[in-house]
């Protein structure tokens, strides 16, 4: 066991766990954030897409070791307050999200997309999220969702 | 007033071919009810909840499963390494009642006691409290075994050198005869022939199945999980362990995509988490990681499919005959309705007077297949359609010209001898895809363009229907029960069986509510999927939802509203909060106040099992698709660059929800034709990864244009009739026809990937077809 100290979501915490526990496992288990989810293991569905240090990164494939001392953002950081992300606001009412399982990866990867480019294209919506798999929508909704975001002001910064 | 009337629409109809009844809330874009939850990331699936609170002293499950495809069990090894006290193991001699997991017959085991029939079958349980201590404890287990030789294919299956199933390795067959397709070939202008294969598809739904379980003597059994039909868990368990009906409790919670794969796989799971939480005495919770979901679980059926066809010097069809052969893997399951189903879409939506149908669902050594969105039609769909386009090319014609001559009309009859009483407007749907694809100049622009360029350019188009709701008498079996409470929070709540797993279920049948009770979207929720809870309204399937329990509900309604009027004072017209005092009025009265109805077939619906004959389904979807690709001739790769799906569903109730639906059928099915592959060695899915299975990603589908026509059904909530299943039926078919229309190259299988491509290519077949123009 080592004890590891991190940020989440603005808060800095500490946990102690094996140096090799996935940082996923670490979020969903210790610290009951449950919203990162597994769909593969190997970093090919993104549904546990989370942001470390302003990076986005497959939660399953980061060792807690590897997390020490970072920042991590999860969908559960995104609304401010009670008010929800303008990306939160685009995914319901452009029909971005079905089943809902791929959602809080494809929300973190759609963050990390308009942070670093506030108004993409389709084709640059389209390749910032190809490493999030979503199997309900045909992402044709996601890709609207997307767009009325930053449409909306979607890279509003993450502040709390 | 609880009988629809025909009238009522077809009036309206008259002067346009579609039209939208006035509704507020029905036919809006309402945002999905449970939608904030799962934006916010706080939507509870089954692998979310934890071993505290209501499942306080949770251990893990996990499945020791078969190795090899058939055999007979000799020896079963537990390694010493382990400390073997620490676990609770299951095998199937801890089983309570039957070992069979009960379906639509009872052949598939629960747990093998002796004989496997094939990879990844369940042998042992497992369960400990740490979960990351059962992968080793399962490799700990070694089986050995005495191998029976394995039936691995379709045609090793009909050469009967090994039974497998029953006397004759067939779960189901039947035969369709109309008319006398004999006395046709002889003077027939044309006979074409063809034969055509599909793969196995697996559903890939983000979530993998999971379940938590409960077990007590006093109350029995409960299950939570991720599952799309309660009813058909709650029935399975019963027979597992024995117990009546109200000592099994069946809780769907949130559910990550399911496309029919989670239709009967959910009652094994469910079984196996319940034998090791009765023998623990502890919840149990059992999440399959997907290398396990993978080998282990259903798959879409695959087929091989033979038409012979003949035509008239028109291009009229004067006889078909048409041969399918399902492969349905170890155990029965649902095969023999997806049979039905294939062999019910098999001529596609055309008349002809001399139709054969024989077809067969073959048993082999390999997982069972099972339910998947469109159950059998996107199979026999894709080999009517590429067949109709051999026929065009036989007769030079062009593929839009050899369907427009053949589609059925108003008037006309199938080959089950059902005369189609509603209007069909296959003939809008065609033009209206042709036009918005721009099919006939872009077809001259790519073929002129095509020769000069690497890249070869074309469009294919498919045609099609979906029958909506279950096969024949199938409704009638049901006889689903449905309807709405109103408890005393002042909210309207629907009860139901059927679930949400994306497809927008709960916020559909809230605006159906919402609209029959003349009442707000927000007045309205769904309450809890609890067998305790909900009456048995059939299993969310069959795009039943909608069109089916939502009518029940749509008549609930106007129940509601009627005994409100009667025998509490409700006001002719009523504000909402005049609604609820007339509800406190009469609950105070009687108790509770609650409307249920049962499912009503449709006037002049019959359909005879025996003779397999008759209204093979209350209503159908129409649907015309295009799909525009371009085939790189250095990489072999074909890619779909735009498709445009028309279809014809009855009323839209939720224009989101419907084009998020089409979109995804699409998607799904661009999938099934393009990349998907079920890679099997000696039975044991070899691919059983993300990173080897190969779905579309943002980066791969094209631009999806949606169109409907809406002509509004009298039977169904509101005009609806199913869409759910439809949009996988065309994209496979209308994509091979567009890759022959650009290579020249008639692709016959699918999945078809660049190195089915490129094999094709470096070895062309002796009767290579020329350049479709």
């Amino acid at each position: 066991m080592s004890l590891i100290p991190l940020t989440v979501n603005g808060r800095p915490t500490q946990v102690a766990a094996p140096p090799m526990k996935r940082l996923l496992d670490v979020l969903r288990e210790d610290l009951g954030l449950t919203g990162a989810k597994e769909g593969c293991g190997e970093g090919e569905c993104g549904s546990c897409s989370i942001r470390m240090n302003g990076e986005l990164v497959n939660s399953c494939l980061v060792p807690i070791l590897q997390a020490d001392g970072a920042s991590i953002q999860t969908v559960e950081g995104l609304a401010i307050d009670a008010e929800l992300h303008p990306l939160q606001k685009a995914f319901l009412e452009c029909g971005g999200a079905q089943c809902g399982i791929c959602t809080p990866g494809m929300l973190m990867a759609a963050t990390h997309l308009l942070e670093s480019n506030p108004r993409p294209t389709l084709d640059q919506i389209r390749e910032g999220l190809a490493g999030n798999l979503c199997r309900c929508t045909g992402f044709v909704k996601i890709f609207d969702s997307v767009a009325a975001a930053a449409a909306m002001g979607g890279n509003l910064k993450y502040a709390r | 007033m609880l009988t629809p009337n025909p009238q009522d629409f077809l009036e309206t109809m008259s002067d346009s071919p579609t039209h939208r009844p006035q509704t507020r809330i029905v036919g809006t874009p309402q945002i999905r009810k449970e939608g904030v939850d799962k934006v916010l990331g706080r939507a509870k699936y089954i692998d979310d909840l934890p071993g505290e609170g209501a499942h306080e002293g949770m251990w893990h499950g996990a499945t020791v499963r078969s190795a090899i495809p058939r055999g007979r069990i000799r020896a079963i090894h537990f390694n010493p390494r382990i400390p073997w006290s620490e676990f609770v193991i299951v095998s199937a001699t801890d089983i309570p009642g039957e070992n069979h997991i009960a379906m639509i017959g009872a052949d598939q085991p629960c747990l093998v006691s002796e004989q496997v029939n094939h990879c990844d079958e369940p042998i042992l349980l497992l369960a400990h409290p740490d979960k990351r201590r059962l992968p080793e404890a399962v490799a700990a287990i070694r089986i050995e075994y005495d191998p029976l030789p394995a039936v691995l294919s379709i045609e090793a299956s009909e050469t009967l050198q090994e039974i497998v199933w029953g006397n004759d390795n067939i779960f189901k067959q039947f035969h369709l005869e109309k008319g006398n397709v004999d006395e046709v070939w002889a003077s027939a202008a044309h006979i074409v022939e063809g034969e055509y294969s599909t793969g196995a598809q697996e559903h890939l739904y983000i979530e993998n199945n999971g379940m938590i379980a409960e077990y007590s003597e006093e109350t029995g059994i409960t299950v939570w999980g991720s599952l799309q039909c309660p009813y058909y868990v709650h029935k399975s368990l019963m027979s597992v362990f024995a117990l009546p009906a109200d000592q099994v409790r069946v809780i769907q919670v949130e559910t990550g995509g399911a496309f029919g794969g989670k239709e009967d796989y959910p009652s094994i799971i469910a079984s196996h988490a319940g034998l090791l939480a009765m023998k623990a005495k502890r919840p149990i919770k059992i999440v399959y990681d997907r290398t396990e979901d993978l080998a282990a679980t259903t798959k879409r059926h695959p087929s091989r499919t033979r038409h012979r066809t003949a035509v008239d010097g028109n291009g009229k069809l004067l006889a078909m005959e048409i041969d399918i052969a399902l492969d349905g893997g170890a155990y029965a399951t649902l095969s023999s309705t997806v049979l039905s189903r294939a062999t019910l879409h098999a001529t596609g939506p055309y008349v002809c007077p001399n139709v054969r149908i024989s077809s067969k669902a073959w048993a082999t050594s390999t997982v069972p297949c099972g339910a998947f969105r469109g159950f059998g039609a996107p199979q026999s769909i894709f080999a009517i359609e590429r067949h109709m386009d051999k026929i065009a090319l036989a007769l030079s014609i062009t593929p839009d010209e050899i369907r427009r001559r053949n589609f059925l009309h108003t008037g006309d009859t199938t080959a089950t001898e059902q005369r189609m009483n509603e209007p069909i407007i296959l003939d809008t749907l065609l033009e209206r895809a042709l036009k918005e694809s721009d099919y006939h100049a872009k077809r001259k622009l790519f073929a002129g363009q095509n020769s000069r360029s690497p890249v070869k350019r074309g469009l294919g188009l498919a045609a099609f229907y979906h029958g909506a709701g279950f096969t024949g008498s199938g409704e009638r079996y049901l006889n689903s029960l449905a309807g709405i409470d109103v408890p005393a929070n002042n909210k309207v709540r629907v009860l139901v069986a059927n679930t949400e797993f994306g497809q927008g279920t709960h916020t559909i049948l809230c605006q159906i509510a919402a609209e029959s009770l003349n009442l707000s979207y927000d007045d309205v929720e769904v309450a809890p999927c609890d067998t305790n809870v909900v009456p048995n309204s059939g299993p969310t399937v069959a795009s039943r939802t909608s069109m089916v329990v939502g009518r029940l509900i749509e008549r609930s309604g106007h129940q509601l509203v009627s005994m409100l009027r009667e025998r509490a004072s409700l006001p002719e017209t009523y504000s909402a909060p005049e609604f609820f005092a007339a509800c406190d009025r009469y609950r105070n009265r009687q108790g509770k106040v609650e409307s249920l109805c049962r499912y009503e077939a449709p006037p002049n619906i019959y359909w005879d099992d025996k003779q397999y004959r008759g209204e093979a389904y209350p209503t159908f979807a129409w649907a015309v698709y295009v799909a525009e690709v371009a085939f790189d001739s250095v990489t072999y790769s074909a890619e779909v660059t735009n498709l445009y799906a028309v279809q014809e569903v009855g009323r839209v109730l939720n224009p989101t929800l419907a084009a998020g639906q089409i979109e995804g059928g699409v998607a799904q099915a661009i999938g099934y034709a393009l990349y998907e592959k079920v890679l099997l060695n000696n039975g044991h899915m070899v691919n059983n990864q993300m990173t080897n299975y190969i779905m579309p990603t943002a980066a791969d589908v094209p631009p999806i244009h949606v169109f409907f026509e809406e002509i509004p059904f009298a039977y169904g909530a509101y005009g609806a009739k199913g869409i759910g299943e439809l949009p996988h039926d065309g994209p496979a078919p209308a994509i091979l026809n567009a890759i022959q229309d650009a290579t020249g190259h008639s692709f016959t299988a699918i999945p078809l990937l660049p190195e089915d491509i490129f094999l094709r290519f470096l070895a062309p077949t002796p009767n290579e077809e020329p350049v479709a123009q």
